[in-house]
């Protein structure tokens, strides 16, 4: 084993000795010493998905988010140089955590800030233009073709909890005391210019949206939404979906819009 | 591109601080979004501003557009802390890829990474692990710079370390091993001057005949930070490199007498943990130039 791979095996595993080797000035037992790499690994990972998932540490508090955030780090330290990837397995880590197993909507929060954290850094694309749209709707008979594509920072989340209440609840939005965590809801996460958007989704949306990511076309997606929700309102999901900038790319079967 | 080496007396100080000739003599601090709404708004007199590259290898976003417009009025200075140059295991080609792509688009006066390493078998520790100081980690450092400079088409600014624990293994004092890796290399130095005071007291050296002993001709620009203090198992004072704190009264000491040996030098204020607010920084960065403003311009008076 090179002195490195111990050295990295021993960061890890809290129970490990501390590797051979090292040495001290006086003569003082490393392990000490050690145990400042050990500690400056762990506390600064632990930090990185405090950053990242803020309202999860609120939710279980500090102490509880740190324990567990600790055991992740140990089994999944980042495979990546760039910490603003850091925890996508997080929240199924989340799940899978039998100490918070009484907070089932904990691992779909966490879902929820994971999209958040993309959007911020996902890549910059100019949502479709007046001009597209009305280019888009020349020959309403080939309307039914259409198809959009999504901004590179939209993200879907589907819960059948209350996600977005319970994340806006820990914004200053709303009443925490009078969310009722049970009540499924659909996150819609994009960056509208540099601000990123958390959005609950009507009935519906979610499966238009969901087409949209898919390339279905216009009329498949509606159809889907219909299905899902047979009040579904099209237009208005549509104008919502413009109005955040949801939409950066509009194409019928033999163009693409410019 | 042919390097002058530090250690052909005749090139001795003509390469000094090749970063620092094309950056002004003054402070900087590290950018954090916390500040970006204020230094845009406000537009801070400030020497530069520095960056850790791997904050900003992600496709687009605030961190993209802030940058773009900081960069069109100030100075920049991209602080790798991800390619893991002391590794004992070739260096990651993608990531010196995504450096070159972000050196390309910002075109920083400098960059720098570290004497250390902080990956190991695909897993990163996002720490600055120790490394010995042999002949064998000299060669293997010497080739990992020589492949990031060629890679990057420039050179790179290689910064001593803060350290907690001593190798057995070590046949080389740190100055020297440092000296080595700049003579083969021709790769410049960032003398973080509070790393050597951490290291001066958790090694029981003297971090002035250590910040003296080092190759000072090659240094392009100087990080001070501040630390905690701990102690080791014989009670002895053990200090935490933790970019957390003010700069303790002991390291300006140390800055003033490295800029006595230096000249004017581009300075960091570098906090990367409890941020205050800029105003904090400016301070800070405020009390570096007052000590650049005191300190003979040797170089310039040499050129003169």
């Amino acid at each position: 084993m090179s002195d490195q791979r111990l050295f990295a095996a021993t960061l890890l595993d809290p129970d490990a000795p501390c590797p051979d080797g090292l040495i001290a000035w006086n003569g003082s037992d490393p392990a000490r010493r050690f145990a400042v790499y050990r500690n400056n690994v762990v506390v600064s990972l632990i930090e990185a998905l405090a950053e990242t998932f803020p309202v999860t540490l609120e939710l279980v508090g500090e102490q509880f988010f740190r324990a567990m955030a600790g055991v992740f780090v140990r089994v999944a330290p980042p495979r990546s140089v760039l910490l603003a990837e850091y925890g996508e397995g997080f929240p199924a880590f989340i799940e899978s955590f039998e100490p918070a197993r009484s907070v089932p909507y904990l691992a779909d929060v966490a879902r929820l800030e994971l999209l958040r954290v993309r959007a911020f850094h996902a890549a910059d694309a100019d949502p479709v233009s007046p001009e597209q749209i009305a280019h888009a709707l020349v020959d309403p008979e080939r309307l039914p073709a259409l198809r959009v594509g999504c901004h590179p920072s939209l993200g879907l989340l589907r819960s059948p909890y209350a996600v977005v209440s319970l994340w806006a609840a820990h914004q200053g939005i709303g009443d925490l005391a009078s969310v009722n965590p049970g009540l499924p809801e659909s996150a819609l996460v994009v960056r509208t210019g540099l601000e990123v958007q958390v959005i609950a989704l009507p009935p519906g949306g979610d499966a238009l949206v969901a087409g949209f990511v898919n390339r279905l076309t216009l009329s498949e997606a509606a159809a889907r939404a219909v299905s899902a929700h047979q009040d579904f309102d099209l237009t208005a999901h549509l104008a919502l979906l413009l109005r955040v900038g949801a939409l950066a790319s509009l194409s019928l079967p033999t163009e693409t819009l410019p | 591109m042919t390097m002058q080496s530090p250690c052909e007396p005749s090139t001795r100080g003509a390469s000094a601080g090749e970063g620092a000739r094309r950056r002004p003599a003054r402070a900087g601090i590290g950018l954090k979004p916390q500040h970006f709404t204020e230094i845009l708004a406000t537009g801070p007199d400030l020497g530069f501003f520095e960056i850790h590259a791997e904050n900003y290898l992600v496709a687009g976003g605030p961190f993209h557009h802030t940058l773009g417009r900081i960069r069109e009025r100030y100075p920049l200075s991209i602080h790798g802390v991800g390619l893991s140059i002391g590794a004992d295991a070739p260096l990651d080609v993608a990531h010196l890829n995504r450096l070159a792509a972000l050196l390309d688009r910002y075109e920083p006066q400098s960059f720098s990474e570290h004497l250390a390493w902080s990956t190991h078998g695909g897993v990163f520790f996002n720490d600055l692990l120790p490394l010995p100081y042999d002949q064998t980690t000299l060669t293997r450092v010497c080739d990992h710079i020589d492949q990031t400079q060629d890679h990057l088409q420039r050179r790179m600014l290689l910064e001593n370390p803060a350290t907690y624990v001593e190798f057995a293994a070590s046949t080389l004092d740190e100055a020297t091993f440092i000296t080595e890796i700049v003579c083969r290399t021709g790769c410049g130095l960032l003398l973080d001057v509070n790393n050597a005071y951490v290291s001066g007291v958790n090694h029981h050296r003297d971090p002035q005949a250590y910040i003296a002993a080092l190759p000072l001709a090659e240094v392009g620009e100087i990080h001070l930070a501040g630390f905690a203090e701990d102690r080791d198992a014989a009670g002895a004072p053990l200090l935490i490199d933790t970019h957390g704190a003010p700069i303790a009264a002991a390291v300006w000491e140390l800055y003033a007498f490295a800029l006595d040996h230096l000249g004017p030098t581009p300075t960091l204020i570098e906090r990367d943990n409890n941020i205050p607010p800029l105003a904090v920084l400016m301070a800070e960065a405020q009390c570096a130039e007052r000590w650049i403003g005191y300190t003979h311009d040797y170089r310039a008076e040499a050129a003169a």
